[in-house]
């Protein structure tokens, strides 16, 4: 019994957020928005070449075989770092997907791959501009052509409508969206920790009648509830990694966590938080699409009682 | 990183488990706060004690039988999911043995840990004051010094001590020294409650009951052998009382897996009538597995030689308000029906509204977590006498 990070996974969320720290991400997820991929995929192809595209690709496949828990502490990093890309449907729903062959090494060594897996993911994201779209479907996996595409509250998000074509083979798509779910729920966790952290040095900073306005309990408590939430959302990730829980369980904590993260985060800042230049609202924004991307919380609440009913 | 038992640990888990389904008693125990059921609950300690039960993971010497941190946990969870009755010893065992066994002197830990562990005197906390609540440090009772009969003599007034009404001794903090500053000068004693000198009055709860009672001191001599740490350090021998009844011990997962559990088989039986506690019911489930894993970090990080700190203020505030929750949600299953008397719903959650206010109430341990754990600047206090 260890619950806890081994060192190897510790130094390597410590790496891939170093990598990011310095990689100038927000101005990638603007550009992005804009229709400039370019700075984005830079820095997909840095992360892509530290592993996270092929981390749990099996060995035999040309992956590095790694476990569910290296992939929640990698989208951990992606979320708190707001990294664009179809991280999710690549490294989690395809990685999981795809059987051995081309597509698969292709994606491990960094290609973009994305996915529609409706009814919960209707939309491919980046589905326009990704290397290769997918459509899931009762049939199974097939290759897909992007059609319209769609704006997001969060302009990072480009969702494309897509039209199924050849079948691509798969492995079992019920794993591939457990393990998209796990890994959307540790991005929502590393995106409410990035959004706890910027407003505890915001309130530090912002002096309103002479005081920190973090110095006033208003403000402390609503904080300290945030930092309780995420708290008792980590170990439930972790714990979905290790097939303790649903994942549904940990989308669900990790969800609810992120947005209460938002929703502070918005209420400390103030005026200053509401502006689409600040970049919390780049969060903000990431945070609301991702509550209900990869099932909403509804489904996933549903998913969680179906499972304790049965086995209770 | 892995959950996975050692073979030992599902040895001792498979004994606890088999031990507590022979023993424990088929119907739940009267009420602890009244004569026939505090008698019942001591009975029951004994029984513990005679397997090594009731304070596992104490020295052999005192009763205990050296268990880990995992494998306490373990004994938590099947206790709790056995249904097992509450433990009337459990403020002496809880929170005040860890500050014997840090603090005390040899004598004392002899003098006073078996009888602790068996059951056979129940002891009390004596903290609160009429005017020092959450700012416990401006308490006013004093101890004044007896050179000649080598000893102190207590007066003042202690409040909402809980099992107070029919336990065997006390603990608490008075003011040795007048003159020093409000956290120095405060000093840990330890004292019969049929002492001369003392008298006890039992408190009404919510439920009626009386769960605690106020405490009156009048000339009670203590000798310097129940003085308990150095004179003077009563604070910081106080506080590392307080991180034990916020964190880890008092509230074990085991506890809210089984009200998890049970609430579950409640929907299952009263959901139809009931579906808008569909979300309730899956968010109670759910946080009782986030403290059940939470823990399990908890131990990993302690017995790694961590310390629990601020942390232990995130874990109570989770709880407590879980605790609520759960209870909640299974009164709005049963609908009319729950405001009956005999509802054991009712009783806990008359219990779990306590959880928000004592160990500290929930708005410091938000203070300390905003200060502690988040760095925000200290709020201006304000003037003090």
């Amino acid at each position: 019994m260890k619950f806890e990070l081994t060192e190897e996974q510790a130094g390597f969320a410590e790496a891939l957020g170093d990598m990011l720290t310095k990689a100038d991400t927000v101005g990638a997820a603007r550009a992005w928005a804009d229709g400039d991929t370019a700075p984005g995929k830079a820095i997909w192809k840095r992360l892509a070449d530290q592993g996270v595209s092929a981390l749990i690709v099996p060995e035999d496949d040309g992956g590095l075989g790694g476990s569910l828990v290296d992939l929640a502490v990698a989208h951990e990093v992606l979320g708190f770092h707001l990294a664009v890309g179809p991280w999710i449907e690549t490294s989690a729903y395809l990685a999981t997907a795809l059987p051995a062959g081309d597509a698969l090494e292709a994606l491990a060594e960094g290609a973009l791959g994305t996915v529609a897996a409706p009814p919960h993911v209707p939309y491919a994201l980046d589905g326009a501009i990704a290397d290769q779209v997918y459509a899931a479907g009762p049939g199974g996996l097939a290759s897909a052509t992007a059609g319209t595409v769609h704006g997001s509250v969060d302009t990072t998000r480009k969702l494309a409508e897509v039209t199924a074509g050849q079948d691509a083979g798969a492995r079992d798509l019920d794993a591939a969206f457990d393990t998209a779910v796990l890994a959307c729920a540790a991005q929502l966790l590393g995106a409410g920790e990035r959004v706890l952290a910027d407003s505890v040095t915001y309130v530090k900073q912002r002096k309103q009648f002479g005081r920190e306005i973090g110095s006033y309990q208003a403000i402390k408590h609503q904080l300290a509830d945030v930092r309780i939430a995420l708290d008792f959302a980590r170990p439930l990730v972790l714990g979905a990694a290790l097939g303790e829980v649903p994942v549904s369980a940990a989308k669900v904590a990790a969800g609810d966590a992120a947005y209460l993260a938002a929703r502070t985060g918005l209420q400390v800042h103030g005026a200053i938080g509401y502006t689409a230049e600040f970049d919390l609202s780049l969060w903000l924004n990431r945070i609301r699409a991702l509550v209900t991307a990869w099932g909403t919380p509804a489904y996933h609440r549903g998913v969680v009682l179906d499972s304790i009913t049965r086995s209770a | 990183m892995n959950l996975d038992l050692s073979d030992s640990e599902l040895a001792f888990q498979a004994e606890v488990r088999a031990w507590l389904a022979a023993n424990v008693p088929a119907e739940p125990l009267p009420s602890m706060d009244t004569a026939e059921g505090w008698a019942l609950h001591q009975e029951w300690e004994a029984k513990l004690a005679a397997e090594r039960y009731s304070v596992v993971s104490w020295p052999r010497e005192v009763g205990g039988r050296e268990a880990s941190l995992i494998e306490w946990v373990i004994f938590e969870e099947e206790y709790y999911r056995a249904g097992a009755p509450g433990r009337v010893s459990q403020n002496g065992i809880f929170l005040l043995a860890p500050i014997i066994f840090d603090h005390g002197t040899p004598e004392q830990q002899a003098r006073f840990l078996p009888s602790m562990a068996t059951g056979e005197k129940i002891w009390a906390q004596a903290w609160s004051e009429p005017e020092a609540g959450s700012d416990l440090a401006s308490l006013r009772s004093t101890a004044t010094r007896d050179e000649e009969r080598g000893g102190w003599i207590l007066n003042g007034q202690k409040t909402w001590s809980s099992r107070a009404t029919y336990a065997h001794w006390g603990f608490g903090l008075f003011r040795s020294d007048p003159d020093s500053a409000k956290h120095a000068g405060l000093t840990y004693y330890l004292f019969p409650l049929d002492a001369e000198g003392i008298t006890v009055r039992p408190i009404a709860q919510l439920d009626g009951e009386a769960g605690f009672a106020e405490i009156f001191f009048d000339d009670v001599f203590v000798p310097d052998a129940d003085v308990l740490g150095a004179p003077g350090d009563g604070w910081r021998v106080a506080m590392s009382t307080a991180g034990n009844e916020r964190g880890l011990s008092l509230r074990s997962p085991g506890r809210f897996c089984a009200a998890a559990d049970r609430l579950v088989e409640l929907w299952k039986t009263h959901g139809d009538a009931a579906p808008q506690s569909r979300d309730a019911v899956v968010d109670a489930w759910i946080g009782a597995q986030a403290y059940r894993l939470f823990t399990w970090g908890t131990v990993t990080r302690l017995a790694d030689g961590g310390e629990m700190g601020a942390a232990g203020s995130v874990n109570k505030v989770f709880w407590s308000e879980l605790d609520i929750a759960l209870h909640e949600t299974g009164l709005d299953l049963l609908g009319p029906e729950a405001e009956l008397a005999e509802s054991p719903w009712m009783d806990g959650f008359i219990f779990s509204l306590s959880g928000p206010i004592y160990a500290g109430t929930n708005e410091i341990q938000r203070n300390i977590i905003a200060e502690r754990i988040l760095g925000l600047p200290r709020e201006p206090k304000g003037v003090q006498k």
